[in-house]
């Protein structure tokens, strides 16, 4: 329950000097209006790395928008933000994705691994060079060498709570959480045992933040697999 | 044979002659059939005119999941009935209308029976959809019949026992529903009677204004005096009284801005409202906006039949909670909405006279500190001020000091609310 005890401490903050102490003045921009985001995500989008709540500042803005999409056009399931979503357009929430891709905020401090260190090192494997197969691609091979995402669209996997983490994985192997087609990470999620998605997941929650968080600039480089959210489409539907 | 028995036998035929004849009336019953479709001169304008009328009726919100192709059915209307799946009303010719006529569509609007003759579930509101005339069915129509055609067979509803059972709508239908037709009121001005077609008819208002008795039907007897919507969990207001969202009082221009924007100078739409607005009002032109406007507000006056006692909290706790309220309020709400609770308006509405808070149901603005959100992105306000959700951020002894707080301050008078009032709303699911 920190979140609870940070947000609450952040938000009236946060609104009070956006609104200048008191004076009747409204600023007309982005932040202002992303109040309703921070309740949540923490202020300009950080989060905290012990809640359930992702860290979404500094995400690549084509990853965030395609997010705010598939809420409002329910490919994924979580419905406090298809209500936040259902009625914006599609330039609305560009420009909430524009402005939380924007921010960067400090990260916060990373979980403690709560596993033995064989499986911490099986989870160390899996993202730096996946599953001996070879069906499970390298974490690293699409979110970047440093795991901070690859513009446009693919997010970094850092500073994420492990409760977040294991949702998303579980999601996508359950069927409960899509991408546009083809939809790689349900692919990668379903080869995945649930005992390797724990390894992934507490390998990741563990790492301290990265140097330089800049999402990698994309490359030349093919990916792994074809994923439809590098593709997903800017039209409104 | 005997007397008593010859008694037994005599009810029983009267009885069974009863069901017979209601059974016979409500399917043989064809009213409207000799209705003419008018000639058409210009089929494009009349299909752009069915795609505005689709607009007006929503049609989209029920008849298109979450995601999926439009009109082709599919969402789940949960009912405390059982759950309805909407039908596929695309061209397709296997899952869709595609072998419907215009006559069959016309039957469906005004009669409530499909094309093979079997009766509708009300929850598509042909008591409110009877009322549109053959003309701008027929527009419907042509609309519909113009969309891409989507293969998508249609979901068999879920509906609990004995309602499951289609052939009890004949008594549903004896009892609530007479197809009807607008007649205007020549008393009035065209602006007047355009209001209420709209309000009547396509925009079918009271599907959740009004109350809605045992059975599922509006009261009729209290007209678009508000209501509970059924498991939504949202109270749709009395639009015939002051106390709620009756608009007598209103400055005409902040209802059309209202319903036209989504925001007003003194009021925001939310909740289910917010999506009427977001989907169909603000696509409407200001004439038939403002035509809608000048008919609620000539709507009498009435009592709201919702009476709030439940919602009173123990005398000893009023000053605590209250106390705890105006702490609330200071560190979470004022920056927004104002020490004084005037707001900053039209991004942030006025709390103070705020009717949404001070209806004797307090759940909307339970709801409203617990789920936040945004006001509908609109023509007229593309880039809205969005609300947080305080529900993972209060306890439900916090938000009902809160509220409380906001239903009695700055003029407002309205009970107190308690914690377990709060705990029921908090679980109900947003969709």
């Amino acid at each position: 329950m920190k979140l609870h005890y940070l947000v609450g401490i952040a938000l009236p903050l946060v609104i009070f000097s956006s609104t200048a102490f008191g004076q009747d003045v409204l600023p007309d921009s982005m932040k202002q209006r992303v109040v309703a985001c921070i309740g949540c995500h923490g202020n300009e989008g950080r989060a905290a790395s012990d809640g359930f709540y992702p860290r979404i500042a500094g995400k690549p803005a084509g990853y965030l928008l395609n997010q705010l999409i598939n809420f409002r056009e329910g490919r994924r399931s979580f419905p406090a933000m298809t209500y936040m979503t259902e009625l914006q357009s599609e330039a609305f929430l560009k420009e909430i994705a524009d402005y939380f891709a924007a921010q960067h905020p400090p990260y916060p401090a990373p979980q403690s691994a709560r596993v033995t260190p064989a499986i911490l090192e099986r989870g160390h494997v899996l993202v730096m060079s996946g599953d001996q197969s070879g069906k499970v691609p390298a974490c690293i091979a699409c979110h970047g060498q440093a795991l901070t995402g690859l513009e446009p669209a693919i997010p970094g996997l850092l500073g994420l709570p492990q409760d977040y983490l294991n949702a998303q994985l579980g999601a996508w192997k359950s069927g409960a959480r899509h991408a546009a087609a083809p939809d790689c990470m349900a692919q990668i999620a379903e080869r995945l045992s649930a005992a390797d998605i724990s390894a992934t997941v507490a390998w990741l929650a563990a790492q301290p933040a990265p140097p330089n968080p800049a999402a990698a600039l994309s490359t030349t480089a093919r990916l792994p697999m074809a994923c439809g959210s590098m593709l997903q489409s800017g039209s409104d539907r | 044979m005997k007397r008593p028995l010859r008694i037994v036998f005599l009810c029983a035929t009267v009885i069974l002659l009863l069901i017979a004849v209601v059974l016979a009336r409500q399917y043989l019953d064809e009213s409207g059939s000799n209705e003419v479709a008018t000639a058409v001169t210009d089929p494009v304008a009349q299909r752009a005119r069915g795609s505005y009328l689709a607009t007006a009726g929503d049609c989209m919100a029920c008849h298109t999941k979450r995601g999926g192709a439009a009109y082709a059915g599919g969402r789940a209307i949960p009912t405390p009935f059982g759950t309805l799946y909407t039908p596929n009303i695309t061209p397709d010719i296997t899952t869709g209308i595609g072998t419907w006529t215009a006559t069959d569509f016309w039957r469906a609007m005004h009669n409530g029976k499909s094309k093979d003759g079997h009766l509708l579930y009300p929850a598509f509101p042909y008591p409110n959809y009877t009322k549109v005339t053959r003309t701008d069915s027929d527009a419907l129509y042509t609309y519909l019949k113009a969309l891409p055609a989507e293969q998508q067979r249609n979901h068999e509803h879920a509906l609990n026992f004995p309602y499951n059972l289609r052939i009890l709508l004949t008594v549903w239908r004896a009892l609530y529903f007479r197809p009807g037709t607008y007649r205007a009121d020549t008393s009035r001005t065209v602006a007047w009677n355009r209001g209420a077609y709209l309000v009547q008819g396509l925009g079918h208002c009271a599907a959740c204004h009004t109350n809605r008795n045992a059975l599922g039907a509006p009261e009729q007897s209290a007209d678009l005096a508000g209501g509970l919507i059924p498991l939504q969990g949202w109270y749709a207001p009395s639009l015939t009284s002051d106390t709620e969202a009756g608009l007598g009082s209103w400055d005409r221009q902040h209802i059309v801005a209202l319903l036209g924007t989504g925001i007003s100078p003194r009021a925001t739409v939310f909740g289910p409202m917010a999506v009427v607005v977001g989907n169909s009002l603000q696509h409407l032109n200001e004439g038939d906006v403002g035509a809608m406007a000048t008919y609620l507000q000539s709507l009498p006056q009435t009592i709201s039949p919702y009476v709030d006692s439940a919602f009173a909290v123990e005398q000893g706790d009023v000053t605590a909670t209250l106390q705890l309220g105006t702490k609330l309020y200071g560190d979470q709400c004022a920056s927004c909405h104002r020490a004084d609770g005037r707001g900053m308006p039209p991004a942030y509405p006025p709390l103070a006279g705020n009717r949404a808070l001070t209806m004797a149901s307090p759940v909307n603005p339970i709801r409203m500190i617990l789920n936040g959100g945004f006001p509908p992105g609109t023509h007229g306000n593309p880039r809205p001020y969005g609300m947080p959700p305080f529900g993972p951020l209060l306890s439900d002894a916090e938000v009902a000091a809160v509220t409380s707080y906001i239903r009695q301050s700055w003029g407002n008078k309205a009970s107190l609310v308690a914690p377990t009032t709060v705990s029921r709303y908090r679980s109900i699911p947003l969709e």
